[in-house]
């Protein structure tokens, strides 16, 4: 293999793992905060769909992305009433939202555009397009260094480097700031929160929030800048692929930009086939590379390569004493 | 603390949650420009309106009975099992299997065997996330989501490499031959003189399903068993301090609801008379539905099934006359399992304040 197919599936490997990097530091926010979410898939969806859906009408990717993660944050809202207000069950309450949105996304794509559940192709505006970083162009004659910049570093949609620069900000906010570490508390001992006079229902309204806008932008992310409009699901699995890898970070941001390059890179891999076959000299069946995250993720729950300990009031609805 | 009666806890809550449900699927569909009686009519006529339409909801009914019950026995364990999908997929490998493994004379002789093929399978499926959260705390909701993925992959490995016949493009097996087709309705009320759609696949599995639903019955209520399996869903320190063992527990819970699932595919399957990819067709999540729905009662999962079948059918032929896609059964999927399970309470608090104050009248504001 050479220097610049394992480029090409580096920059593939980016690629797929941006909406997975957005997802899985919404669950992480979410998790940190107490809320389990296994509706990251939902809202994903949801977000794709309207990100898309209004960036076709309108002709602004922007306004697209305002629907996308109003439509996101929307879905958050109701697992929030949910699982917060009325203490209902949230693996259920994000069991519900998942199918909410697999059904809502296709029959009002049907309504408004009457194409079996798509959205019309997005083009030039209406999408987020590549951007070009300076001296890509000049830089690619340059072996190895160059061709790595212009191929792997350049040429990517604005959302993949606000993406990657959500990683820091995300460790800064749940580790350097006060809201942070009160977050943090809400998901390990509520009663200690609320003892100090923090509204803990407030707080975890709040982590939902942030999930809901994080997973918008990976929905609008898929529709408008990995793909060119909204197909019916669209988000196959990446929100559970991103909560694999939420646990397989154990919870930790930069963990978990790891852990998303790497099941991104799987992905990638399996669009590869040939390169497996190069390299491992092994006809490895493309479903098996499409299964390893999931694989990877119940050896690591088993605690086979270290443990993964959730935080210890996630899924707990809190009840303020009277 | 129990304010509310039984019926109302049983009966009123569901309804009320599903009527809720519905009233937003109605309000949704004539956002879709569709007047919703005008669709429910549509519904009905096409599910319940012949021995054809009959045919299929009790078709479809069947499946979820059993992925019904799959999740409702978990939930007696509180456990949520939401791995259905994948136990189901792999009870259809298992059933598949069985039928081709042998040229069975009769059905049945193959009906037992590929009863029991399924179960195991599906048992097997579900009994590794069991041992994980016995013995290792991996929490089971992530592992059994992460094992429907991993279904569907070895699913589709074995389809398209190894069980696909030699030369044909389908990714699916050969079919089963004649000694594995089950009688269907029309054979069986055809004995006494009933006349029955013959193109509907509702077959003899309908009343295994219904058998099954007594068993659960029997196995919750009526034995030892069932008992531990309720005390350790209620409080598992009073179970452990009664010497029930939770990890005894949690694998019988499980192993149970595996093979219920795998079950599911005698009626799948078999009608197909194939193995084809997606077999399940999300009938494994229709069961958390169908159990939250019939608050995990076979009863309750019997008349929820029913629901969700004639649903199933009813919606394919509205997405058949009018320009509904088939997801709209999607949506009130989402909201019935929204309405009955995760927002429960919304339903409950106003209702207990009502039953409050009939029963202490005059005692307001005092």
């Amino acid at each position: 293999m050479d220097f610049l197919t394992l480029l090409q599936v580096l920059d593939t490997t980016v690629r797929l793992a941006t909406p997975l990097l957005f997802a899985c530091l919404a669950g992480l926010v979410c998790e940190r905060a107490g809320i389990f979410d296994i509706g990251l898939e939902g809202k994903m969806l949801a977000s794709a769909f309207f990100s898309a859906a209004v960036a076709a009408i309108s002709g602004s990717v922007w306004i697209g992305l305002l629907a996308g993660v109003m439509a996101s944050v929307a879905l958050a809202g109701v697992h929030g009433l949910a699982s917060i207000t009325f203490r209902g069950n949230q693996l259920i309450s994000g069991v519900a939202i998942n199918f909410l949105a697999s059904g809502l996304t296709v029959l009002i794509a049907q309504d408004w555009f009457g194409q079996g559940g798509r959205t019309p192709s997005l083009s030039g505006g209406a999408r987020f397009n590549e951007i070009k970083l300076p001296f890509a162009d000049l830089l690619s004659g340059l072996p190895y260094i160059g061709q790595s910049y212009a191929e792997l570093f350049s040429g990517h949609s604005l959302l993949v480097y606000v993406g990657f620069l959500t990683v820091p900000l995300t460790w800064w906010v749940i580790f350097r700031t006060r809201f942070g570490l009160r977050l943090r508390a809400a998901g390990e001992n509520p009663e200690a929160v609320d003892t100090a006079g923090v509204n803990v229902i407030r707080l975890r309204y709040t982590a939902i929030a942030i999930c809901g806008l994080l997973c918008g932008l990976a929905g609008v992310y898929l529709a408008t800048g990995l793909q060119a409009g909204f197909v019916k699901e669209m988000s196959s699995g990446r929100g559970f692929i991103a909560l694999a890898a939420l646990i397989f970070a154990k919870w930790r941001p930069w963990y978990a930009l790891f852990s998303c390059l790497l099941f991104g890179f799987f992905q990638a891999l399996s669009f590869r086939p040939d390169v497996v076959k190069a390299v491992t000299s092994l006809d490895v069946p493309g479903q098996l590379l499409d299964a390893l995250p999931y694989i990877l993720t119940v050896v690591i729950l088993a605690g086979f390569v270290g443990k993964a300990i959730p935080p210890r009031a996630g899924g707990e609805p809190y009840v303020k004493e009277n | 603390m129990t304010v509310l009666p039984k019926w109302a806890d049983a009966i009123l809550i569901p309804l009320l949650s599903i009527l809720i449900s519905f009233v937003i699927s109605g309000l949704v569909i004539l956002y879709l420009g569709l007047n919703p009686f005008e669709a429910l009519r549509l519904m009905v006529t096409g599910a319940l309106g012949s021995s054809y339409g009959w045919g299929y909801t009790l078709f479809y009914t069947t499946n979820f009975i059993f992925t019904g019950l799959c999740a409702a026995i978990a939930f007696h364990a509180r456990l949520f099992n939401i791995g259905g999908e994948g136990q189901a997929t792999l009870g259809g490998l298992g059933v598949a299997l069985v039928c081709l493994a042998v040229p069975w004379p009769h059905w049945t002789l193959a009906l037992p065997a590929a009863l029991i093929g399924g179960a195991l399978f599906g048992a097997a499926w579900a009994f590794i996330p069991a041992w994980l959260q016995a013995r290792r705390g991996s929490h089971i909701v992530i592992t059994t989501i992460m094992f429907n993925y991993i279904a569907a992959a070895l699913m589709v490995y074995l389809l398209v490499e190894i069980l696909k016949p030699e030369g044909s493009m389908d990714p699916a097996t050969r079919r089963f031959g004649p000694g594995a087709e089950l009688p269907l309705f029309s054979d069986i009320f055809g004995l006494v003189g009933i006349p029955f759609s013959s193109s509907a696949p509702a077959n003899i599995s309908f009343f295994i399903a219904l058998l099954a639903c007594l068993l659960f019955w029997l196995l919750v209520w009526r034995t030892r068993l069932g008992y531990e399996i309720r005390a350790y869903g209620h409080s598992e320190t009073a179970a452990d301090y009664a010497g029930i063992s939770p990890v005894r527990m949690i694998i019988i819970a499980m192993i149970v609801s595996g093979a219920l699932a795998g079950c599911m595919a005698i009626n799948s399957v078999m009608a197909t008379e194939r193995l084809v990819l997606n077999s399940v067709e999300g009938a494994g999540f229709i069961g958390l539905a169908v159990a939250l729905m019939g608050r995990s009662h076979p009863v309750g999962v019997i008349l929820a099934a029913l629901l969700f079948g004639f649903l199933y059918q009813g919606g394919g032929e509205l997405a058949l006359w009018a320009n509904i896609p088939r997801e709209l059964i999607i949506l009130i999927q989402g909201l019935v399992i929204l309405f009955t399970g995760a927002l429960d309470n919304m339903v409950r608090m106003p209702l207990e304040r009502i039953f409050l104050m009939i029963r202490r009248p005059g005692r307001q504001g005092a």
